[in-house]
């Protein structure tokens, strides 16, 4: 690879950009394509092109063979992002355990004594309203939200925006009968039953979790789940244990 | 530990320091490979490496590989598995194949 050309690769990555790497194996060449154009790199053929679209569409690094030999086309991303919204005891487990599984962090409280850096040292911390923090963030689909608050003040705002966004999980924690409220609050404000099913509610795998550190591990399992296998896929999964 | 992606940037910044550097990359997998499409690892020419390509039974041969590319030889692209005798002697018995395309920074 040549020097010039990873530069080019990070610096397309320290930007956020959605860059594919594209190794031709037979002739050694390379080329990048960046937020879906070609970037650094030789001409490339549409269908090369269009297979490299396809890859950073799917998040997926793959080999293809095409009509310039066999192209290995590696997919970097901008990172997963999680939100969590309430500073509470089991953010204070979910937020490392989250950005050691790759996941940039931002938890929200607007409660400073929550808040704090002691409690939730190396994770970037927000103080405004859910709702405002949320809109600034602008959750994509490479974005998890999960509110932990218990506070309909706090958790509702941020699930209202997290809705109207394309988040790839959303999570609010709390009991079915606390969900089943929160569903009708939302009702109340204006959300059809298929938008709210978007919502994980009680948030995380049913694994019998019951400490702060437990019921993190069901989160991000079930975060990771969704991410990587959909939300259907998870849904027949859990109707056939069930039965 | 250390994510795929950052590699690249250490990648980068050993070879700003003039140092020899090549990069592994996982490009295909059958069975049960324990990495990824998309896994890398980066060697300098003294052998200190970061990343993974497996669970940790064919970086040395990828490894003596890497050296080689980083003598002046072109990239190659390496397989292994075990329908390959050579599958217990780099100890990939998992059950697994996998290419690995390994590059030098030039």
């Amino acid at each position: 690879m040549r020097l010039a050309l990873l530069e080019a690769l990070n610096r397309a990555r320290a930007g956020k950009r959605e860059v594919c790497l594209l190794r031709f194996l037979d002739t050694h060449e390379e080329a990048l394509v960046v937020d879906g154009e070609p970037g650094c790199g030789g001409p490339l053929g549409e269908e090369v092109l269009a297979a490299a679209r396809a890859a950073l569409r799917e998040d997926r690094c793959r080999l293809v063979e095409t009509a310039q030999g066999p192209v290995f086309l590696q997919v970097f991303n901008p990172p997963l992002r999680l939100v969590l919204v309430g500073a509470v005891h089991i953010a204070q487990a979910l937020a490392p355990m989250a950005a050691l599984a790759g996941y940039a962090v931002t938890v929200v409280d607007p409660r400073r004594a929550f808040a704090t850096d002691s409690r939730f040292p190396d994770i970037a911390l927000l103080d405004d309203w859910p709702d405002e923090a949320l809109l600034a963030l602008a959750p994509d689909r490479r974005t998890a939200v999960v509110t932990l608050s218990h506070d309909p003040k706090l958790d509702d705002p941020a699930l209202e925006v997290a809705l109207r966004s394309d988040a790839f999980y959303i999570a609010a924690l709390g009991s079915r009968r606390t969900h089943q409220k929160r569903l009708a609050r939302l009702r109340e404000a204006g959300f059809t039953g298929a938008e709210l099913a978007r919502i994980h509610g009680p948030a995380g795998l049913d694994i019998g979790a019951v400490s702060p550190a437990e019921i993190a591990v069901s989160i991000l399992a079930e975060m990771t789940a969704v991410l990587r296998r959909g939300k259907a896929e998870l849904a027949s999964r859990e109707g056939e244990s069930a039965s | 530990m250390i994510e795929d992606a950052r590699l690249l940037d250490v990648a980068e910044a050993w070879r700003r320091e003039g140092r020899r550097v090549a990069i592994a990359t996982v490009v295909s997998t059958w069975g049960s490979s324990p990495r990824p499409a998309g896994s890398q690892l980066v060697v300098d020419e003294r052998g200190e490496m970061l990343g993974s390509v497996s669970g940790g039974c064919i970086e040395g041969a990828v490894i003596r590989e890497a050296m080689e590319v980083m003598r002046g030889a072109p990239p190659r692209l390496l397989e292994f598995g075990v329908s390959d005798e050579q599958a217990w002697e780099v100890g990939l018995a998992c059950g697994g194949r996998v290419q690995v395309y390994v590059e030098a920074v030039e």
